[in-house]
């Protein structure tokens, strides 16, 4: 056991565990996050990702100590229902939800890809969200939401 | 009927409401709730509902099991003129609750945004089963609006007595009652009888579950008067998804909870013989390690441990004398083949199909076989148990939460009254899947260590130990005349039981667990057969249910996955049908519309043909190849029940991928609630089930399951998906709303075998259709 700083949404933790545990545990049991989910812990389907300066990471495979000194971002970290994040925005727009369960991956990796081309094409879409895996189906309504997330960004790019 | 081809798309969604989540998830009972929301004592507030959530002046009501035939045990009004929708249905990613706030807006005559509803709570809500074969609407919804128009009339009763006019006088607009002619003589709903209890009653037929009917004095409105329904409302759950708010099992945290995990056998069958618990003497945080019958699990102060402490713990595992299953997944259909059926049954035998045969001209006929399959849901089951006073409370993903409180009784040897399942929303289960054993597992951990558990299984226990979809093989004949006339139509299924575990998880010997601990369960050999739409004089159906792979404790038990029989069935029916519109030389629509005995049918098939530009020619197309290199195309089409479904493919002949491009789904299933809503459920469905065409099937060896992740179960990506979807909605309004969670997965397996017909003039009779099966048999046909 060691004591670890994290920094999550902005906001700095100090947990007292294993630094090889996944973060994902720290994330949801700790910290009392909801976002990150176990989907697979064996990093192949994307529930658990968080963006950690700027990357996509499966939280569940990459231990609490790799970490420190990072900003960690999860989907609680975008928006609110008051002050959306576009990309949450988007979603609901398009209501690109079944059960709803993989639906962190799909937002935080859509995130990830955005913030770095701003205009996917559908292609660059589909390639960039491959790894996220939907057993509902939900990927048509997915791929219309990143669609749209990335109007609603670069509209709000250019008012400002 | 009417066609609707808006594609409204969604606006702002809302929370919803979670106070009563909240309340529930303290083991708030029904009346404490309803006294916090000032359902029932005037003037209580947030205050008071704050003190409601101390555990400790809260204890569970679970003294009156709720009465269909009470008007207040559906609805309640507050004082705020909100109403709260009680029922006992559960969404598993269909948006159903949304659809409900919708009929309730309507027959109440109230805002959308002041309708609340409460679901699949064994201790709050009627019990009409939770989900169940696409019925969420279909026969959920009619007790409700029943229970809605008597609380309707009720209501102008009130106001007749309080405004002194006759109810002919009065009108109701969103919560309030007026005079006609003079609007300022108006009450709310909230002014009448907020914070009490209906006390009207309702003829109820005495049936819980599925039968369960009710009817009052009122009648439901007639659809020409429902105004939201009808419309793509936004779902009211997506929010809480998208912001990572509480929603599902998997987010339930209770005071003081523990985590657990599940040891499953090396090998089917092998049973623990030692369980060595100072082996995990160094994990930290060890509560227990809990061994009942050939049932292992541990139970840790922190999840990671629980889930290092079950990777660790020894245990010595007997040797099974034999191997677990007679064959391996190679072999699956040689066996099913050759087994012993254990019931025969002709379920359609029309005419004489025999002499028919012996006349014919010509006959065709073939072979299809489909593996079994996971539901594999997106997260492995979980659950979490809380064991207090001698009453347990269960938060479970299960479809079936009034069933796994009879189960969970039995299993505890507790009265039902002192069990309470909670239902929260899993990951999409798609049928019977692992959610139905967990729940048992967390049940019987909590009362070990008198904590709240929460237990969840890992990602091979979810794919390995998940009850699989029937494995089957279906041979078909066709007899032709000499005319070219299709005379006679043989049908012969040899498959698993669909219910080698029960839907619903009662009796306990239905679950693994239960299994472990010795519970015993009932055989029951039951193949489902989707009635056939086409009219041949002579046409016979025959099913032979073969006895499980491992009777007990296994792996490889047999269970509903999303349309129970539909998809295995028409993947065989529809296939073969359009193998005898080849042999005849006919377009397969024009074929089917040869045959077909309602016009239900033929509508479909004309929609999805108009929508997807059919081009009417028999199939194989012109210039269809199966050699060399490059790609060729093809459409197909199936129907059956409320659909029909055109695929559009592209079939890779160097590497055999098959790639769908467009599906084309025209669906008829009665009234229409939300067109959105079901928009996305047929998108859902033509997913999930090209999936399953594509790429899944469960591999096994002799003793146990080699499908354990992803890799080992592959299925569909979000770069499979084509590049268009349309769905043609036939709305038809005079007949109630019949389901549509499920159907329109049964049409794209045959669909997408029927394309690949199409452009290669290759018959895929196996799912899935892996590039490399493909691969293989456009090389065998060169």
């Amino acid at each position: 056991m060691s004591t670890i700083g994290l920094m999550v949404n902005g906001r700095t933790y100090s947990v007292d565990v294993d630094p090889e545990t996944p973060l994902l545990y720290i994330l949801r049991n700790d910290l009392k996050l909801n976002g990150p989910k176990f989907g697979c812990g064996v990093g192949q389907c994307g529930a658990c990702t968080v963006i950690a300066d700027g990357e996509a990471v499966r939280s569940c495979v990459t231990p609490v100590g790799s970490f420190k000194g990072s900003r960690i971002i999860t989907l609680e970290g975008l928006g609110t229902p008051e002050k959306p994040h576009p990309i949450q925005q988007a979603w609901i727009e398009e209501q690109a939800v079944q059960c709803g369960f993989c639906m962190n991956g799909h937002i935080m990796n859509a995130k990830v890809l955005l913030d770095r081309n701003p205009n996917p094409s559908e292609a660059e879409i589909r390639q960039g969200l491959e790894s996220v895996l939907c057993r509902c189906g939900t990927y048509y309504r997915v791929i219309r939401a990143v669609k749209r997330a990335g109007e609603l960004m670069r509209a709000a790019g250019a008012a400002k | 009927m009417t066609i609707i081809t808006d594609s409204t798309s969604a606006s702002e969604g809302r929370i919803e409401d979670r106070l009563y989540e909240e309340a529930a998830h303290k083991g708030i009972s029904r009346r404490a709730f309803l006294k916090g929301t000032g359902v029932l004592i005037v003037g209580l507030g947030m205050g008071g509902f704050t003190r409601m959530l101390d555990p400790t002046t809260a204890a569970a009501d679970f003294s009156s099991i709720v009465d269909p035939s009470k008007l207040g045990s559906w609805l309640a009004i507050g004082q705020d003129n909100s109403v709260t929708l009680f029922f006992g249905k559960v969404d598993v990613g269909q948006g159903l609750f949304t659809a409900f706030r919708q009929l309730v807006a309507d027959e109440l005559d109230i805002p959308m945004e002041r309708v609340k509803v409460v679901v699949g709570d064994t201790a709050v809500t009627v019990d009409q089963v939770g989900a169940s074969g696409s019925t969420g609407l279909a026969l959920g919804s009619p007790p409700v609006r029943v229970a809605c128009a008597e609380a309707r009339l009720v209501l102008l009763e009130l106001a007749s007595a309080r405004l002194g006019v006759p109810v002919e006088q009065l009108t109701v607009h969103e919560g309030f009652i007026s005079v006609r002619g003079a609007p300022s003589k108006r009450v709310s709903y909230g002014e009448l009888i907020g914070g009490q209890r209906f006390t009207a009653t309702l003829q109820w037929n005495g049936e819980l579950g599925r039968p369960l009917s009710v009817t009052g004095r009122a009648q439901p409105k007639k659809a020409d008067q429902l105004k939201v329904v009808g419309q793509s409302i936004p779902r009211d759950d997506i929010p809480s998804i998208v912001f990572g708010a509480e929603h599902h099992v998997t987010d339930v945290r209770l005071p003081g909870m523990v985590h657990a995990r599940s040891i499953k056998p090396p090998v089917a069958g092998a049973r623990p013989v030692r369980v060595d618990a100072s082996s995990v003497g160094n994990v930290p945080g060890v509560v227990k390690v809990v061994t009942r019958g050939d049932y292992v699990g541990v139970v840790c102060e922190r999840e990671e441990h629980a889930i290092r402490a079950a990777e660790q713990l020894k245990i010595t595992w007997s040797e099974p004398s034999a191997p677990s299953f007679p064959t391996d997944w190679i072999g699956l259909f040689d066996y099913i083949r050759q087994a012993p059926s254990r019931s025969d049954t002709v379920v359609q035998n029309v005419g004489n199909v025999d002499e028919a045969f012996a006349r014919a001209a010509r006959v065709v006929q073939a072979t299809y076989e489909v593996p079994l399959q996971a539901h594999a849901s997106m997260g492995p089951a979980c659950a979490v148990a809380d064991w207090r006073n001698g009453e347990m409370t269960v938060w479970s993903g299960t479809q079936k939460p009034y069933g796994q409180r009879e189960g969970l009784a039995t299993f505890l040897g507790l009265p039902r009254e002192k069990v309470r399942v909670i239902w929260k929303p899993g990951p999409g289960s798609f049928g019977r899947n692992d959610a139905g054993d967990v729940a048992f597992e967390a049940a019987l951990l909590a009362r070990e260590v008198g904590r709240p558990v929460r237990l969840q299984w890992m990602r091979h226990e979810a794919i390995a130990w998940d009850p699989k979809s029937p494995a089957a093989l279906m041979s078909l004949r066709g007899a032709f005349d000499s005319a070219g006339n299709v005379i006679a139509f043989d049908w012969d299924n040899r498959s698993f039981s669909h219910q080698d575990v029960a839907p619903a998880e009662n009796p306990p010997g239905e679950t693994l667990v239960g299994q472990f601990l010795g519970f015993k369960r009932e055989v029951r050999n039951v193949i489902g057969t989707p009635s056939e739409p086409y009219t041949f004089p002579n046409r016979r159906h025959t099913t032979h249910a073969i006895p499980p792979l491992k009777e007990m404790g296994s792996p490889l038990r047999t269970a509903h996955l999303r349309l129970p029989t539909g998809s295995v069935v028409t993947f065989a029916s529809e296939s073969f049908i359009d193998e005898l519109a080849a042999a005849g030389g006919a377009d397969p629509i024009q074929f089917r519309l040869r045959y077909l005995d309602g016009s239900r049918q033929a509508t479909l098939l004309k929609a999805a043909a108009e929508a997807a530009g059919w081009d009417t020619r028999p199939s194989p197309k012109p210039g269809a190849r199966a050699d060399g290199a490059g790609v060729v195309t093809g459409r197909g089409i199936a129907v059956r029940g409320g659909a029909a479904t055109v695929a559009e493919v592209e079939v890779h002949l160097e590497t055999g991928r098959v790639r769908v491009t467009r599906f084309v789904c025209a669906h008829a299933c009665g009234l229409i609630v939300n067109p959105d809503g079901l928009k996305n459920v047929i998108e859902g469905n033509l997913l999930h089930s090209m999936s399953r065409t594509l790429y899944e099937e469960v591999r096994f060896d002799r003793s146990k399951v080699t499908s354990l992740d992803w890799e080992s179960y592959p299925m569909a990506t979000i770069a499979d998906v084509p590049d268009r979807i349309d769905k043609i909605l036939i709305n038809e309004p005079d007949s109630p709303p019949r389901g549509a969670g499920e159907e329109t997965s049964a049409q794209t397996q045959p669909a997408i075998a029927n394309a690949i017909f199409d452009a290669t003039g290759v018959r895929m009779r196996r799912l899935p259709f892996t590039a490399g099966r493909v691969k293989a048999a456009l090389t065998a046909h060169r």
